[in-house]
């Protein structure tokens, strides 16, 4: 499956991508909507890690064996074996933090306005991730390895 | 082929979608006394509480086992094996023919002897239908004793305690949750739930229930103190239902005995779950680890090697995330180890009720204990796992904001350019 990597030699931290992730998430799709107009903000389901000039962008990995799937208590956190994206089942998730304890990427966390976790969704109704197209250096490659 | 498995809880799932990796077709029949599909059973404190319904426990969906090809004996007790006849013997009279069989029973409350035990009002903690006994008590009974101040005690108390019955929990250890986590948790965790308004009573026991007329009256504790309350909850740990392999030559310790493959003694009979003694990954040794996510796995594991695959399990970690009244709590690993040979380390803002704590040996990480902020702890999780050395950055583990970033670069690398 194609995923997003992230090349750190060339990420500024410039934090495009957190940007866009939020307003693909966001009811308006606008960039000034969501940063202004909306209540409570959508959050970003990446996160850039930054120190010194070292940057990068982390976001859940969509593993083959996922220890978020097999650690959710409520079943909130399913792997689609087809399009190989671990999906995250809002309705179904008690915050129990169980997948934060799981993900060795730290790739999930607490939604801030609900008792939930969120994490990254691949985009998948779009044809590239909103983060990877937002990148203006090619920091985050989206392909299959 | 055909697939037999008893019980229907987590690692019966972890089996069938295991099972379900490697062979796509042959029947899989679940067998199990408790009469529900699975549900996510540490979701009952949350369900007690009255902070869902009982829809939402169900932890997959409704046409799952239609999906899977997998036939349903629900409320139906296997009541023997019989190994060289590759058959399970059921309640209601049948014989279940297997190729491959997989034990997956879970743990049992233990019950110690106590007078006045036997009779209405003393309740376990551990399935549905223990939640549906406690929720006939609600706003009748205004107090109950809970008898263990482990994870099942105290989240069971909190419970309890929301729908508005005064609980005193009695534990014998100095500290409250001394299995999973260490003093200084417990000690965070045992002055948060008193301010909440718990009574919580250490170095103490119940030695008997007082019954009047059969109903619960009080308990009286080892050192002569009484408490009124009209119920009792026995919550001090679970044993593995070994009943059904006992008189076979399935070996046994406390747990059903299991190899890397997660077979038993005997050959295409497995076991996994709150069952099975399985290799702990820290203590080099075979062992029981009653938590959700080792269940799921071992289950996943059986069911591939049931199906074929001759994969290895790598062993378990006990890891629980709980949260007390708005405090989140994470241990992972070795908690609170004996001896010399570990390193640990800890940061302590008792005003704050913040509190982290790793522990290394010989610069691998083996545990640690989060209280109060636990974001990304997963990653301690990936670094006990992977054994990764954490001499060149150990100072960093101690930090809340600890992060991939903290690790050296080809580490880093590792895990995120590659398929993970």
């Amino acid at each position: 499956m194609k995923r997003v990597y992230p090349r750190e030699e060339v990420c500024i931290g410039c934090h495009l991508c957190e940007i866009a992730c939020i307003v693909e998430h966001s009811a308006s799709k606008d960039i000034i909507r969501a940063f202004k107009a909306e209540v409570p903000r959508p959050t970003a389901r990446n996160l850039v890690e930054e120190e010194g000039p070292v940057s990068f962008s982390v976001s859940c990995r969509h593993c083959n064996d996922p220890p978020c799937v097999q650690s959710c208590i409520s079943g909130a956190m399913v792997k689609d074996y087809q399009s190989g994206v671990v999906r995250h089942l809002e309705g179904k998730c008690m915050g129990c933090w169980s997948c934060i304890m799981a993900c060795p990427y730290g790739a999930i966390r607490k939604n801030p306005v609900r008792k939930t976790v969120i994490k990254c969704d691949l985009c998948l109704e779009r044809p590239i991730p909103a983060c990877v197209e937002a990148c203006p250096n090619r920091a985050l490659i989206f392909e299959e390895r | 082929m055909e697939y037999v498995i008893i019980g229907s809880g987590v690692a019966a799932i972890g089996a069938v979608e295991g099972i379900r990796q490697w062979d796509a077709t042959s029947p899989i029949t679940i067998v199990s006394a408790e009469p529900y599909k699975v549900y996510g059973r540490p979701l009952i404190s949350h369900l007690l509480a009255g902070k869902i319904r009982e829809a939402d426990i169900f932890y997959r969906s409704d046409n799952y086992y239609d999906l899977k090809g997998v036939k349903l004996l629900l409320g139906t007790r296997a009541v023997q094996i019989l190994p060289d006849k590759r058959k399970v013997a059921l309640s209601d009279g049948r014989m279940l023919p297997f190729d491959r069989l997989l034990i997956a029973t879970g743990g049992i409350p233990f019950m110690p002897p106590l007078p006045g035990r036997d009779g209405p009002d003393v309740y376990t903690f551990t399935t549905l239908d223990d939640v549906r006994k406690l929720e006939a008590l609600i706003g009748k009974a205004k107090k109950i004793v809970v008898i263990g101040g482990g994870l099942i005690g105290l989240k069971v108390s909190e419970s309890l305690h929301d729908r508005g019955i005064r609980v005193t929990v009695v534990e014998l250890a100095d500290r409250i949750l001394s299995t999973a986590f260490d003093p200084i948790a417990g000690e965070i965790i045992g002055k948060h739930l008193t301010e909440m308004g718990m009574e919580i009573i250490l170095q103490n026991s119940v030695t008997e229930i007082v019954r009047e007329n059969g109903h619960i009256r009080a308990v009286i504790m080892s050192d002569g103190t009484r408490r009124d309350c009209e119920a009792v909850v026995i919550a001090i740990g679970v044993v593995p239902d070994i009943s059904l392999v006992e008189g076979t030559e399935i070996k046994t310790n406390r747990g059903i005995l299991t190899d890397d493959f997660m077979e038993t003694s005997v050959s295409g009979i497995y076991a996994a779950g709150d069952v099975a003694e399985v290799y702990d990954l820290l203590l080099g040794q075979r062992r029981v680890t009653p938590i959700w996510p080792a269940a799921y796995l071992q289950g996943q594991y059986a069911g591939s090697n049931m199906a074929g695959a001759k994969i290895a399990y790598r062993g378990s970690i006990p890891m629980n995330s709980i949260e007390f009244y708005g405090i989140p709590t994470v241990s992972i690993g070795l908690s609170n180890p004996a001896g010399e040979n570990y390193e640990v380390r800890h940061v302590y803002l008792p005003e704050k009720k913040l509190y982290r704590k790793i522990v290394l040996k010989d610069n691998i990480l083996m545990g640690a204990v989060l209280v109060g902020r636990i974001q990304r702890a997963g990653i301690l999780t990936g670094l006990i796992l992977n054994r990764i050395d954490c001499g060149s950055f150990q100072e960093e583990l101690l930090k809340d904001d600890f992060g991939l970033i903290n690790l050296p670069v080809e580490v880093r690398k590792k895990m995120l350019t590659t398929n993970p």
